[in-house]
């Protein structure tokens, strides 16, 4: 029954972004909607040292029944979750294949060797065009924009959380982010991060 | 979320962290003291624990440095309590003089270590291993392969310190500590137990006598008996399993998360008849029965192991006793070059060892025309991104100083550096100016400056620096201050106090006036522990960039002894920072002369804040108010005065 939820077994979810961006939180909230619909999930992350402005990626490997390494193999990701944009390429490199779905909050953190001058940062345009061609679908949301309307970038996050629901390909729903929330956060956060889910949702349908 | 760690529904499944599983297992084993040293990737543990102390009726210690917490944990032992020592790889170096006491004397309630290990050291100064502990200390070492087994074997070991009356040693990595799964719970006990410490009984009576090594080489002998029993228990342990066919072509024999490894690779081969698994969950020693029945099936064995040879060292040695009876067997592993010998498995190792072996080329990770594109469109678009120090972050400030200080001084001086978020400051040019000159383990910077300091009568004339953070001072700094102090090395120690241990998540130390369960407890000041040892001392604000600058200047003169100076200023990620920012920036763009200002861009180009940027378009700096911590130092740095700073509402 569970299998039937699941184009593929084991599906394969890379969540990436800069130290600092929540990487981690988005992974467990995402795991843990997943887990409620029992789903088995393994998460592979690293931290430490790659909080202090490194690029951070989560694996989520999420099956029916089985438990599945914490690293992804090359080239396996079916969707790849991108908190900023240049990582959604870093990503795509090495896990990317012609069948991936990708989406990409747009706003970029820039690395330091480009706030210095010594490296170049890709143009909006370049980025986009890059992961179309990497990618069988792309979406482009300015995620952390409408957090910051919201009244706190952070909840980026929750806007890439919807919008992973939001595609269809995992079996969850604003129910069961509702859940998880829930029980992990206190009550008065509950609205607004309701809010910033269904923004998500809404985007990747437009 | 964390209380679900003492939810007694049993059978139910969460998605727990590899760390969280561990803890869980310890109280699912009713587990009464647990102590550690922070330290990435085993810091999780102790957090756990600590969030459930209240509930759980623990105790629940950051201890100064590995070998206390081992000291407390086995004190807990010898009590008839069970107890938990956790800590990261180069703990265990840390902890051995006193482990390998503690593994003679023998324990009493179940107490096991928790090391875990970081292969590829994706956090960590080194890759090394210790497992190596367990046959040269002569305790058995278990490694779980999953989340599930981290609960249930760390469930297990205490069960097995208190059949054998030793210390076990339970072996983790990044992988499975910081990796999460779904793990289904067991019985928490009902009743904890009371501490007595009995040793009025007669002298050599494992429950109520002296505790204690001696008589050396009876107590080494019993030592040895207990490993014995060990193996007994692990030729029929469930955590050794074998999955595959009768007869497989190939043996790969595996333990811990390389265990998941292999099982991937199997599976993306599609060489699921071919080949069989052995794995272990009881490293050492391993039990020769199983082994042998094992490699009876097959003339072939791979070897799947992060990071040393371990497991394949023991193997063959087993195989080579026991050639008479299986024959003569064909080993791959590290020792042929199937495996790298240095850094993290992965599966696409496996599948590449497993194609080679097996002679396999149909398996495509990644379609070749896809890589190839991949490879062109992506390789200029994704600049690398360095470590920097975070936004509001101190240590910047701190090393501005020190940079500047020693800039200004001339003599070409130099900073021996320490474990901690600052050794950050040996990365140039991104982080820190490239301050830092050598960097080894906790305290090894004063213990090193104590040294340079005695160069003076060979001609050394640099001034020499040292810095340490608040949590390694008390950890190992102390005693090479003592060191220095005593013998007048000539140096200067910046304690760069930032208020917790910031590097692996903000744990408690001896500084604070809270403990790891949040409880009061006093602080043990540093100011007053270097003016009892008769060093000068003066405390200042980094973020004051002129003064401490001076200061330090003031400091390199000086010919003679020891000078500590503390440089204390909250980090900026811990959670009083991060509520609020102090000031509002923004740079006035009529003031900013970007490339055109002397400096050429001082701000972004070398002071480095990922929170100001440069604006190509407009050749001027700004401030991104999503990084940005409000700190106010940049105002300082600017000559040309452009970075405004207002007091935030
Ligand atoms: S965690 Fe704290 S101490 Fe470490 S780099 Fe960030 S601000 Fe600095
Ligand atoms: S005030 Fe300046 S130095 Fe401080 S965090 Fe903001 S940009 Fe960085």
């Amino acid at each position: 029954m569970k299998k039937k939820q699941l184009s593929k077994d084991p599906y394969n979810i890379v969540i990436t972004g800069v130290g600092g961006q929540g990487n981690v939180m988005a992974s467990r909230l995402l795991a843990n909607m997943l887990v409620r619909k029992g789903c088995q999930v393994t998460i592979g992350e690293t931290f430490g040292a790659s909080q202090r402005g490194g690029s951070v990626m989560s694996h989520l490997r999420v099956s029916a029944e089985s438990v599945w390494s914490p690293q992804i193999p090359k080239g396996r990701a079916d969707i790849v979750a991108a908190l900023e944009p240049v990582e959604a390429l870093r990503v795509l490199m090495r896990y990317g294949n012609p069948g991936v779905k990708v989406l990409t909050n747009t706003r970029p953190i820039y690395p330091v060797g480009v706030i210095a001058g010594e490296l170049d940062y890709p143009s909006p345009e370049e980025i986009r065009a890059t992961v179309k061609e990497l990618s069988a679908y792309a979406w482009f949301i300015a995620a952390t924009d409408e957090a910051i309307k919201l009244g706190n970038p952070i909840l980026g996050n929750i806007v890439m959380i919807g919008a992973i629901a939001g595609m269809g390909e995992l079996p969850i729903a604003r129910e069961d982010f509702r859940e998880v929330i829930v029980s992990s956060m206190p009550a008065e956060k509950l609205d607004v991060n309701l809010k910033a889910f269904d923004i998500g949702v809404e985007k990747v349908k437009q | 979320m964390m209380s679900k760690l003492i939810e007694q529904k049993e059978g139910v499944q969460y998605l727990l962290m590899g760390n969280e599983a561990i803890a869980r297992g310890a109280l699912e084993a009713g587990v009464s003291v647990a102590c550690g040293y922070p330290g990435t990737p085993s810091s999780e543990i102790i957090e756990t624990l600590s969030k459930v102390a209240k509930e759980g009726n623990l105790y629940v210690e950051w201890s100064a440095n590995e070998k206390v917490a081992m000291e407390v944990a086995a004190a807990a032992s010898f009590a008839g309590l069970r107890s938990l020592c956790t800590m990261k790889q180069n703990g265990v170096h840390v902890t051995s003089d006193f482990l390998l006491h503690l593994a003679a004397s023998g324990t009493r309630g179940g107490m096991i270590l928790v090391s875990c290990e970081d292969p590829g050291a994706l956090s960590s100064v080194n890759e090394v291993e210790s497992r190596y502990f367990a046959p040269m200390i002569e305790i058995p070492l278990l490694e779980p392969a999953d989340f599930q087994e981290a609960k249930d074997m760390t469930r297990w070991a205490f069960e097995l310190s208190e059949e054998i009356r030793n210390i076990v040693m339970v072996r983790s990595v990044t992988r499975l500590s910081h990796g999460s799964g779904n793990v289904s719970f067991g019985k928490l006990p009902d009743t904890k137990r009371q501490a007595e410490f009995k040793s009025d009984g007669p002298i050599l009576d494992p429950d109520e006598g002296l505790v204690f090594s001696a008589p050396v080489v009876y107590k080494h002998q019993l030592q040895q008996e207990k490993i014995k029993r060990a193996r007994e228990i692990f030729e029929l342990s469930p955590f050794n399993t074998y999955q595959g066919p009768e007869k497989p072509e190939l043996l790969l024999i595996t333990c811990s998360i390389c265990y998941l490894y292999c099982r991937e690779a199997i599976s993306l081969l599609g060489v699921k008849e071919r080949v069989g698994v052995l794995k272990f969950g009881t490293t050492w020693p391993l039990p020769p029965e199983l082994l042998k029945r094992h490699l009876s099936l097959t003339d072939n064995i791979l070897i799947v192991e992060e990071v040393r040879p371990f497991l394949e060292e023991h193997v063959k040695i087993l195989a080579a006793e026991m050639a008479p009876e299986i024959g003569i067997k064909t080993f791959y592993g590290k020792e042929t070059g199937h495996f790298p010998s240095v850094g993290e498995l992965n599966p696409d190792l496996v599948v590449s060892a497993l194609s080679k072996i097996l002679g396999v080329s149909s398996y495509i990770g990644m379609p070749p025309d896809y890589e190839k594109k991949a490879e062109m469109l992506t390789s200029t678009r994704t600049p690398r991104r360095d470590l920097i120090f975070c936004p509001g972050c101190p240590h910047r400030a701190s090393l501005w100083s020190i940079h500047n200080a020693l800039q200004m001084d001339g003599r070409r001086g130099f900073v021996c550096g320490d474990i901690g978020c600052y050794s950050m400051a040996i990365l140039s040019p991104s982080c820190g100016f490239g301050t830092m000159k050598t960097l080894h383990s906790m305290g090894s910077g004063t213990g090193i400056a104590s040294g340079f300091g005695k160069f003076g009568q060979f001609g050394m004339e640099q001034p020499v620096l040292t810095v340490c953070g608040d949590s390694t001072f008390y950890h190992a700094v102390i005693p090479a201050l003592i060191n220095a102090v005593h013998h007048a090395a000539n140096m200067t120690l910046i304690v760069l106090d930032n208020g917790g241990t910031a590097m692996t998540g903000f744990q408690s130390h001896p500084g604070l006036t809270v403990n790891a369960m949040g409880e009061e407890v006093p602080a043990v000041d540093i100011a007053k522990i270097c003016e009892s040892l008769g060093v000068r001392v003066e405390i200042r604000d980094p973020f004051d960039l002129e003064e401490t600058r001076k200061v330090i200047n003031r400091f390199l003169e000086e010919e003679d002894g020891v000078r500590v100076l503390i440089l204390r200023q909250i980090c900026g990620l811990s959670p009083e920072k991060k509520a609020g920012k102090r000031y509002e920036m923004r740079v006035d763009e009529e003031l900013c002369l970007g490339e055109n200002c002397g400096c050429n861009r001082l701000c972004t180009r070398i002071f480095r804040c990922p929170g100001i940027n440069w604006d190509k378009e407009k050749k001027k700096a700004r401030i991104d108010e999503v990084i940005c911590a409000g700190c106010g130092v940049c105002s300082f740095i600017c000559p040309a005065e452009a970075i405004k700073r207002e007091e935030a509402a």
